[in-house]
């Protein structure tokens, strides 16, 4: 299978599956209009005595209120997502448990952070490297970035570390993640998130809304690990880097640095990162089209120094 | 924005600072879901004043929302407000509970690093250290 063959195969695949999953959660209603199927529930728990007539009223009322899109996700939500997301990313390489090196790329990658144009999310950003040559790194919503040990060995220098970190914050404040959510999903949660207003629907809420945040976290995943972003979105991604590092006083040629050694490291076995990220030949095209004429990075003695020191091991 | 106009903090932990600069002083917290009043801005920036006037600040605009956090559902808040069309419900969806909930159905999943890197923050003095040391020179300024 080639590897837009395969990628295809894989969206549909999860397609496929996160229907079934929501379909056997509401049969009936999900292509429905979401006003009619508030008026439903608010008739029904009404006349079933389950909820005042009031609280039925302010139930249709909250349903008709919200919209059906991932900007409607709060950033509380987008933590809770962005947890297990992270808790997910961690089943797939463990920790690299050296506090001196995640230490480094936390002062770093935060100080990136305050400079992205989302420096507040919910609970702040958060830097881990995992213990794996293969060559990756992913962000949860809400800002918690993962680097493998593997994708620190394609940085020369902390300017390179910095286009990283960068790059990933780039895809937590465009909210890739969230927009790999199904719209039926986010439709289904608010109403349920509606009806909860409303507060006496009963503990099947909870069930309902754990399956639909099961079939949530799904669809982030098998779109962030499994298939990759879209190639627009990896270009996105590279934008912020460079935006980001200028703002810093990074040279955005460090992602340029860095995308020459993984080009080479990319191996055939490895395909992890080849098989979810755009070439990165076509990148540093992209990126070359954006810097124009630039100037190799001369990294600053200072930064080489403590870049050494703490991820000599890493 | 128009002045006085009423946002709502979003996240855990606003910081209300001296300067439109996160490494301006922090002058004060600000809760989540607490009202604060619009005054002015310097985008991205927005000056506002909290706690009943008591203290006023400079909070970047990402901290904010347009819309009224409501904290306590199911109360008569939710029937008054829930006309209104921006709104939103803290504490409720995927929440706390949930999450809870979808640990206990795949036991192997590792939150305890989740946590775990949660607790790496890294204060402001040390991020002005770690542009001092790495001589490093951002734009608009560090300090």
């Amino acid at each position: 299978m080639s590897r837009n063959t395969r990628r295809l195969f894989l969206k549909t695949a999860a397609r496929w599956t996160a229907a079934i999953g929501a379909g056997s959660l509401m049969p009936a209603v999900l292509t429905g209009c979401i006003e009619q199927v508030a008026k439903v529930g608010g008739a029904l728990g009404a006349s079933t005595g389950l909820i005042t007539q009031q609280n039925a009223d302010s139930l249709v009322k909250t349903t008709q209120a919200v919209s059906r899109t991932f900007e409607d996700i709060t950033p509380e939500q987008e933590y809770y997502i962005g947890r297990s997301i992270g808790a997910v990313i961690l089943g797939k390489y463990p920790p690299y448990n050296d506090s001196a090196a995640n230490q480094y790329v936390n002062r770093l990658g935060q100080t990136l952070s305050r400079f992205s144009d989302m420096p507040d999310t919910f609970a702040g950003y958060h830097f881990l490297i995992q213990d794996t040559p293969e060559i990756n790194a992913l962000a949860a919503p809400g800002g918690l970035i993962f680097v493998t040990r593997g994708i620190l060995g394609c940085c020369p220098h902390e300017t390179s570390v910095a286009a990283v970190l960068a790059h990933e914050i780039g895809h937590v404040q465009a909210k890739h993640g969230l927009r790999a959510i199904q719209k039926s999903r986010i439709t289904d949660a608010l109403l349920i998130i509606g009806a909860e207003g409303a507060k006496t629907l009963g503990g099947q809420n909870l069930a309902n809304l754990t399956q639909l945040f099961e079939g949530t976290i799904t669809d982030i995943t098998q779109t962030m690990i499994n298939s990759g972003y879209s190639r627009s979105y990896e270009f996105e991604a590279d934008q912020s880097a460079i935006k980001i590092m200028r703002r810093v006083g990074y040279n955005p040629e460090g992602l340029v640095d860095m995308l020459q050694t993984m080009k080479s490291k990319l191996v055939a076995n490895r395909p992890d990162f080849a098989s979810t990220h755009p070439n990165p030949v076509d990148r540093i095209a992209e990126i070359e089209t954006t810097l124009g004429s630039s100037t190799p990075v001369k990294e600053a003695k200072e930064r080489q120094a403590r870049f050494q020191a703490a991820l000599k091991t890493a | 924005m128009a002045q006085n106009q009423k946002m709502s903090v979003q996240v855990q932990d606003g910081k209300l600072r001296a300067d439109p600069s996160f490494l301006g002083k922090i002058l004060g917290s600000v809760a989540y879901g607490e009202s604060v009043t619009f005054i002015k801005q310097q985008d991205p920036w927005v000056y506002v004043s909290a706690k009943g006037g008591q203290l006023s600040g400079w909070i970047h605009n990402s901290a904010l929302s347009e819309k009224e956090i409501v904290l306590r559902s199911g109360s008569a808040d939710v029937a008054k407000t829930a006309s209104q069309k921006e709104v939103a419900l803290a504490g409720k969806g995927f929440n706390a509970d949930v999450e809870k909930e979808f640990k206990t159905r795949n036991p192997k999943l590792n939150f305890e690093w989740v946590d775990r890197m949660e607790k790496f923050v890294v204060s402001d003095e040390e991020i002005r250290r770690f542009i001092k040391e790495g001589t490093l020179s951002p734009q608009g300024g560090a300090s």
